[in-house]
């Protein structure tokens, strides 16, 4: 049994105490302890991704209980892939923030961050899904008090919404997963897929409803239609930063639906069939309908890129739909490049945002300094979330058309997605000339800028240390672009774990031989 | 005893949703709160409503009630318990702020309502 598995959750956890508790009262140690843990978390990261990239399952029982009583920790393809990219996406966020300073507009920023960390780890690694449930919690208690990092009357009143729909959000899953407990009799998700298999398709009423309420508590995660309306408040109202973190939330929801909807209900389980797929395509559908049109709504800069989030769920989620491996092959990819796409204009936004004297309202105002590095900035990262060649957002949409050209409605969801990315380029395009081209020609444009400067416009620069972050993302999607042929291919080698879950199964119930024995208290009574 | 349980756990979550709905900070608080009630009990229930057997091995015990669902939902009560006390807090702070406890926030660019 390798320790190393049980890493990623243990490290940020002792990280996260020790700042909050031993350091408080001193931020440089916070901000060292605390992008050393992110640092040793992505290296413990890659090394997991090196470890599982043979495509090996790896379980680590906890207690050296064995499953199905004891919890098991599952190390895959798909589980190690989205850990390594947690982990490089909270260094970047980490090291933006501390260079930014957002560390210190309010307490307990990097405590709660490895807080995040651990419960976004656990929550990918987990093969229980009650333990999904815990780790869920803690990765949305510490992300509460990230959306309200710094305070304010509109952080607050949309974290407060945000609290709300989640907290609604935990009951409807504790709903799930009683009725999945009620008609299984087990929650780890190895055992449960076995189990689900052998309920006949006349009984399968009430493990239908289960994996339903699961889909709904996991869409609300994701930010999917008709639970998808917190996402834009809580994002546009939250720290930069931590919205910039937050890209990989969306993405938890995605893995949840990806991990249970295939290895548990799968299309290949009688009493489930297509009901999966029946409901999530439509959701998607509308969900990317709704990000576009509020892209084009949007008159302020934060709940612009919060919409073209949403939009881009929306294609991520419609590839997840199809549940074949080609499709989620298109999804993995699309699902890294996503990440990295709105991670990178929630920075971007911030670097605007501290040399902006009219906010993120969409005006024309006087121009900022360094206009043509924001400008460019801006440029790449709009050309990346919309799917725009050169960048992978252009490769990942066409492997998710391109995966999904075998259905039945493929006109439909063309359409959906191209029209989408239209409006999409369309509303970046207007909010780009306001924000940069109009504002450096302000004095032409008199009459449109009618209030008088009462402050000189700030002339600090950013210093690079600032800007790297946003620019490594960027890179991220450049590096993207140029591996896509290596990357595709062991996304198809995911894809193909995930689709044929003897290995999975059979590695967390069959392969146990250092395990507790249970058979003597059986004797004994 | 299933029809008690049965319409005592609908009358809690039905108020439950009724409160939540109202969209004011302490109505929803206090319908999260019968709506945890709701779902512990829930879940407790899962592992079938048996009166008077334990649930720990025990030579004497002819048959037992399933031990799971009370691990799960003690679990369930500490997680929704911390939970709500952060929702009070956030509240506080959102109330404190803003002066009023709607739920819902008024986009202060045209004065309506959006939530």
């Amino acid at each position: 049994m390798n320790h190393w598995i049980i890493a990623p959750v243990v490290l940020p956890a002792m990280v996260a105490p020790l700042i909050a508790y031993v350091m408080r009262h001193d931020i440089v140690l916070q901000r060292t302890a605390s992008l050393l843990g992110a640092v040793l978390l992505t290296a413990v990261a890659t090394g997991l991704f090196v470890l599982s990239a043979d495509g090996s399952v790896h379980v680590y029982r906890l207690g050296d209980w064995p499953a199905p009583f004891g919890i098991v920790l599952v190390l895959d393809r798909l589980s190690a892939l989205l850990i390594l990219l947690t982990s490089v996406l909270g260094l970047i966020v980490l090291i933006h923030s501390v260079a930014s300073g957002w560390d210190t507009r309010g307490r307990h920023f990097h405590a709660l961050m490895q807080f995040q960390l651990m419960g976004i780890c656990g929550a990918f690694l987990t093969g229980d899904a009650f333990n999904l449930f815990v780790l869920f919690e803690i990765l949305l208690i510490a992300s509460y008090g990230l959306t309200i990092h710094s305070g304010g009357k509109a952080r607050l009143q949309s974290g407060l919404q945000y609290v709300i729909m989640n907290l609604a959000g935990s009951t409807l899953f504790l709903i799930a997963l009683g009725t999945l407990y009620a008609t299984t009799g087990t929650l780890n998700i190895a055992d449960l897929s076995v189990k689900v298999r052998e309920i006949p398709v006349e009984d399968a009423a009430l493990v239908r409803v289960a994996a339903m309420l699961l889909m709904i508590v996991f869409a609300v995660k994701a930010a999917l239609f008709p639970v998808q309306f917190w996402l834009p408040g809580t994002y546009a109202n939250a720290p930069a930063p931590v919205a910039a973190l937050f890209a990989i939330m969306t993405k938890v929801g995605a893995y949840a639906i990806l991990r249970m909807h295939t290895i548990v209900f799968g299309p290949d389980a009688a009493a489930i069939g297509t009901l999966s797929q029946d409901w999530l395509m439509p959701a998607a559908l509308i969900t990317i309908a709704i990000g576009a049109f509020g892209v084009m709504g949007a008159r302020r800069l934060m709940p612009l890129i919060a919409f073209a989030v949403l939009s881009s769920t929306g294609t991520l989620m419609l590839a997840v739909s199809a549940f074949t491996p080609y499709s989620a092959q298109a999804a993995l990819y699309y699902l890294l490049h996503s990440t990295f796409a709105a991670a990178a204009l929630f920075l971007f936004a911030d670097l605007l945002l501290a040399k902006r004297r009219t906010g993120d309202l969409l005006k024309v105002a006087p121009a900022t300094v360094q206009n043509g590095l924001l400008a460019s900035l801006f440029f790449a990262g709009a050309i990346g979330i919309a799917g725009m060649p050169p960048l992978s957002g252009f490769l990942g949409k066409l492997l998710v058309l391109d995966a999904l050209r075998v259905s039945d409605y493929t006109w439909l969801v063309w359409t959906v997605v191209l029209a989408g990315s239209l409006l999409t380029i369309v509303g970046f395009v207007r909010a780009g000339s306001l924000l940069f081209w109009k504002s450096t020609s302000a004095d032409l444009a008199g009459p449109i800028e009618p209030e008088p400067e009462d402050e000189a416009p700030p002339v600090t620069k950013l210093g690079p240390l600032v800007v790297a972050p946003t620019m490594i993302m960027l890179a991220m999607l450049g590096l993207l672009t140029v591996f896509a042929g290596p990357v595709s291919r062991h996304m198809e080698a995911t894809a193909g774990q995930l689709f044929d879950p003897s290995a999975y199964i059979g590695a967390v119930l069959e392969d146990q031989p250092d395990t507790k024995d249970l058979s003597a208290h059986g004797e004994a009574h | 005893m299933e029809l008690i349980v049965a319409t005592s756990l609908g009358g809690l979550t039905a108020a439950g949703i009724y409160l939540v709905l109202r969209l004011r900070a302490f109505p929803v608080i206090l319908g999260l709160t019968l709506l945890s009630y709701a779902v512990n009990v829930f879940v407790f229930a899962t592992g079938r409503l048996t009166v008077g057997l334990p649930p720990v091995l025990n030579d004497d015990a002819s048959a037992y009630t399933d031990p799971l669902p009370q691990a799960l939902v003690l679990t369930a009560i500490v997680i929704s318990f911390g939970m709500t006390a952060v929702l009070v807090l956030i509240s506080l702070g959102a109330f404190l702020e803003a002066g009023d406890d709607r739920v819902n926030i008024k986009d202060e660019t045209t004065g309506e309502s959006d939530a």
